[in-house]
């Protein structure tokens, strides 16, 4: 009895450090409806500069001294962060404000690696609660108890800040209505930046009391980035109480999910957000909100399927790629597979997103599931290739069809966070389901049979693939599926009107989308000889995102394009320098801020500029979608 | 006189959020061909009244039918299917598509080739939404993209949208919402033109009290939930009660001179 006390004492402490992240997370969504990737990178910094001064200052007054003033640092980086980055993208697509956001997360990883060395740091004890109390034979920490007293203290400090003060009145009034109070002469940028100084405060404050009871590492943001993901949904986004609430649940939830699940204690807490997301998709403390105003696309360019000329060009493009085996050698042969296979992943990314207005942020999952039905089919089955790669992908396609129907129940912030989960806990089944999938060791030996085998026909073989499905999706664009599937992400209402079941063309999409990828992860499979649960996690569902954005979310062929250039960077990159992340998310933020039509874009804005020297002389060429900020 | 059920009957249509009663006992019919103004003054429950006709809530009580098939309880696409067409008081268009291709979307939901995904959507009966462009006037808009269009130009094509699988019966919510008054006049003669060579019912609801005893046939006029008022032009515009609801009661004057003006 008095462990099961202990444990759910020791989840309450966690939960403390989770709820001052949440909170402030859940404050900067309920003002700027940003949902903060960084946050995550904020708290680790957070620990990182706490470390530093804790480690500098003296004595108790230095310990407790250098906790707030390094959550008063960071708090300030966030200032910085919000006056030069977030305020150009207020209004840009949430998609943007994501990938910006995680753009900077990839820079501060590579960043604390450059000050802080890649070793963990085991940081100092809090003076004061360096023992620990005995209850009943069992060891409990007193740092433990200061948290658990912690989290309500916050909770109360903060419930004092919104209620009493005038400030907390004009946040409150923002979170309902942010254009009222502009139209109320409240000043928003300062109000924006205030609510971001206090929501990244909390996220380091979070991250340096951590220092006691963990080390401080450079991958500590991702982990809890992905949790405090979860509280916020299952409290309700712009929730305090909710957020605090969701903290201590999902704390006992891993605390206990331990003890009684131990094979699927991560996948626990996921199954509890997907039940949330699906019976109250606003959170168990938040509000419905009123169909937010879609952010309209940043043009208003019509698709129209390619001239022939066009269609001469392309075909011209894929014979010079097929004559690549001519005159290049293994290494260059294996990275044009690679590009091949994620120009599949992409376009498959692209039909959901950019056709279908879904941005999953988990897409990372089908094309993952594809690899492992590979290696089952291969390694367990014994099945030729050719029978592999036909029924490989259909594991794609099952979990995109599970998923899928939950998935498309919800739109924008939340789609793209049930999306993420739902890749969670795909990933948590192939870490932790050891016997079947071989955990962190991966299944290995998945080689490709011998008419395929030498790096030459492997790249044939991939091309071909990767042409086919491009074109497929293509036709598939401009099929009267396609259209439909434009329709219900240009209006839902409308679509409805004529007679269109919205969810369920959604739900066709996804699983379209879910099994193309899945064709990408089979081939993946066998580039590789090995599958790991790193084919189905965050880092590739944001590569995906990165290269249908990076070729242009609004066109037709981006995808494709996005993905070649990305992916050459990216290994050449990696090859180069240590830094890659550093630059890839220098590079993410920039295209966001910079460079949002993405490179196709800009090549049709360039042409169409060309095209009309003289404006067409219309009345009604008032641009009501360009110029809606 | 004929035995046939009336394109659209409404019986004891009832609604109550909490304690107040939107919408309490509404029944009215409508014939194919003829077109039905419904009016009140804010608050009277015209929206709610509307939307349980459209299938976007649904009644407490009370029954909807189209010729005499319930349509009460079904979504709004299966009320489409059954054939009835609508415009929304704020425009609801494909914004990132062409004209044509907004029209085109709602001739491929009424073909059923929803889920056809390799049939080619641009040259889908392409004359046929080329000819409910013409009807609206909007053939010369065909290659536009629809987000660049002016206000009054996205009620045609919305006119054209509901056109397209053949409506018997048409729901226009507010359909001059927004307008200039010239565009009003127009969209309104054009849809009783239509609405009388194709032998449609059209219901909609209005502020504007000169599109209303300009064009409709026949006015029923809704205060707090209930209809206080049903007749001619000539005889809403006769009944005192309809004059106290929309000019107030105890003032003198004749409500003539302020016809047309009023809401």
């Amino acid at each position: 009895m008095a462990f099961y006390v202990v444990q759910f004492l020791t989840g309450l402490a966690s939960a403390a450090s989770l709820f001052l992240v949440a909170s402030g997370l859940s404050i900067i969504f309920g003002v700027t409806r940003i949902v903060n990737f960084a946050h995550g990178a904020f708290y680790m910094i957070g620990a990182y500069i706490a470390f530093t001064l804790t480690e500098r200052l003296s004595g108790a007054f230095g310990f407790w001294g250098s906790i707030v003033l390094a959550a008063l640092a960071v708090a300030l980086i966030g200032v910085l962060v919000e006056m030069v980055l977030l305020r150009r993208i207020y209004h840009a697509p949430e998609l943007f404000q994501l990938l910006a956001t995680f753009g900077l997360t990839l820079m501060v990883e590579d960043l604390v690696v450059l000050i802080w060395g890649p070793d963990d740091l085991v940081g100092r004890r809090a003076p004061g609660f360096k023992g620990a109390i005995d209850f009943f034979s069992q060891n409990i920490p007193s740092y433990d108890l200061f948290l658990i007293v912690l989290g309500p203290v916050v909770l109360g400090i903060l419930w004092l800040l919104f209620q009493r003060t005038r400030w907390g009145v004009l946040v409150r009034a923002a979170t309902q209505d942010r254009d009222m109070v502009a139209a109320l002469g409240v000043n928003q940028k300062w109000l924006f930046t205030s609510v971001f100084a206090v929501g990244v405060f909390l996220a380091a404050l979070g991250g340096a009391l951590q220092i006691p009871r963990d080390a401080v590492h450079h991958a500590m943001d991702l982990r809890i980035i992905v949790e405090v993901f979860v509280v916020v949904v299952i409290g309700g986004l712009g929730s305090i109480v909710g957020a605090f609430v969701a903290a201590v649940l999902v704390s006992e939830l891993n605390a206990f999910g331990i003890l009684i699940f131990p094979k699927i204690s991560i996948i626990l807490v996921f199954l509890v957000m997907a039940v949330v997301l699906i019976v109250r998709p606003w959170g168990l403390f938040g509000k419905p909100e009123a169909a937010a105003r879609k952010t309209p696309g940043l043009t208003v360019n019509p698709w129209r399927p390619l001239t022939s000329n066009e269609r001469l060009a392309s075909l011209a493009a894929l014979v010079i790629a097929a004559t690549l085996p001519l005159f290049a050698g293994n290494y260059a042969l294996t990275v044009g597979s690679e590009i091949a296979i994620f120009v599949i992943f992409a376009v498959s990314l692209h039909f959901l997103m950019s056709v279908g207005g879904l941005a999953s942020f988990g897409h990372a999952a089908y094309f993952g599931l594809g690899a492992y039905g590979i290696a089952f089919l291969a390694k367990m089955a014994g099945l030729p290739m050719i029978v592999c790669l036909l029924l490989g992908p259909l594991l794609g396609c099952m979990g995109a069809a599970v998923f899928g129907f939950f998935a498309v129940q919800l739109s924008g912030v939340y789609f793209a966070m049930l999306t993420l989960a739902f890749a969670q806990i795909v990933w948590s089944i192939a870490f932790q389901w050891v016997s079947v999938t071989g955990g962190d060791n991966g299944i290995l030996g998945v080689w490709p049979e011998k008419w395929a085998a030498s790096p030459s026909h492997f790249y044939w073989l991939a091309l071909g693939v990767a042409a086919l499905v491009t074109i497929a999706l293509r036709i598939a664009v401009f099929s009267p599926f396609g259209y439909a599937l434009r329709a219900t992400r240009d209006s839902v209402l409308r679509s409805e009107a004529i007679g269109i079941d919205a969810k369920r063309i959604q739900w066709t999409a996804f699983v379209i989308a879910g099994t193309t990828a899945g064709i990408g992860g089979a081939l993946f499979a066998y580039l590789k000889g090995s599958v790991f649960p790193d084919n189905l996690g965050i880092s590739l569902s944001v590569d995906a995102l990165v290269m249908v954005l990076l070729g242009g979310v609004e066109t037709v062929s981006g995808a494709v394009i996005g993905a070649i250039v990305y992916k050459a960077l990216n290994i050449w990159l990696v090859s180069q320098t240590d830094l890659s992340k550093l630059v890839l998310g220098g590079f993410i933020v920039l295209i966001v801020v910079v460079f949002p039509k993405g490179i196709v874009g800009m090549l049709e804005m360039l042409a169409q500029r060309r095209r009309k020297s003289s404006p067409p002389g219309s009345p009604l060429l008032a641009k009501p979608i360009e110029s809606a900020e | 006189m004929s035995v046939a059920p009336p394109l659209l009957a409404v019986e004891g249509l009832t609604k109550s959020y909490g304690g107040i009663h939107a919408v309490r006992g509404v029944s009215f019919s409508l014939r194919a061909g003829e077109i039905l103004a419904l009016i009140g003054p804010n608050g009277a429950g015209k929206s709610t009244c509307f939307d349980m006709l459209n299938g976007q809530n649904k009644p407490d009580s009370g029954h909807v039918r189209l010729l005499g098939e319930e349509t009460t309880g079904k979504k709004p696409r299966e009320i489409w299917r059954m054939g009835v067409g609508r415009t929304f008081q704020i425009t609801a268009t494909f914004a990132t598509m062409t004209v044509r291709e907004n029209v085109q979307v709602a001739l491929i939901s009424h073909g059923k080739q929803l889920y056809n995904l390799f049939g080619s959507a641009p040259n889908f009966d392409r004359n046929e939404a080329g000819r409910l462009l013409e009807l609206v006037g909007m053939g010369g808009y065909a290659d536009r993209p629809c987000g660049e269009l002016a206000y009054g130009d996205l009620k045609r094509l919305e006119l054209a949208v509901a056109l397209a699988n053949e409506p018997k019966l048409l729901l226009m919510d507010e359909p001059t919402a927004g307008m200039a008054p010239r565009e009003r006049v127009d969209l309104m003669r054009l849809t009783a033109q239509i609405a009388r060579e194709k032998s449609i019912g059209v219901l909609f609801t209005e502020h504007d009290m000169d599109v209303v005893f300009e064009h409709a046939d026949r006015i029923i006029v809704l205060n707090r939930g209930t209809l206080i008022a049903e007749g001619s032009p000539a005889e809403v515009r006769g009944n005192p009660q309809v004059q106290a609801v929309y000019l107030g009661e105890g003032l003198v004057y004749d409500a003539r001179h302020r016809e047309g003006t009023s809401a």
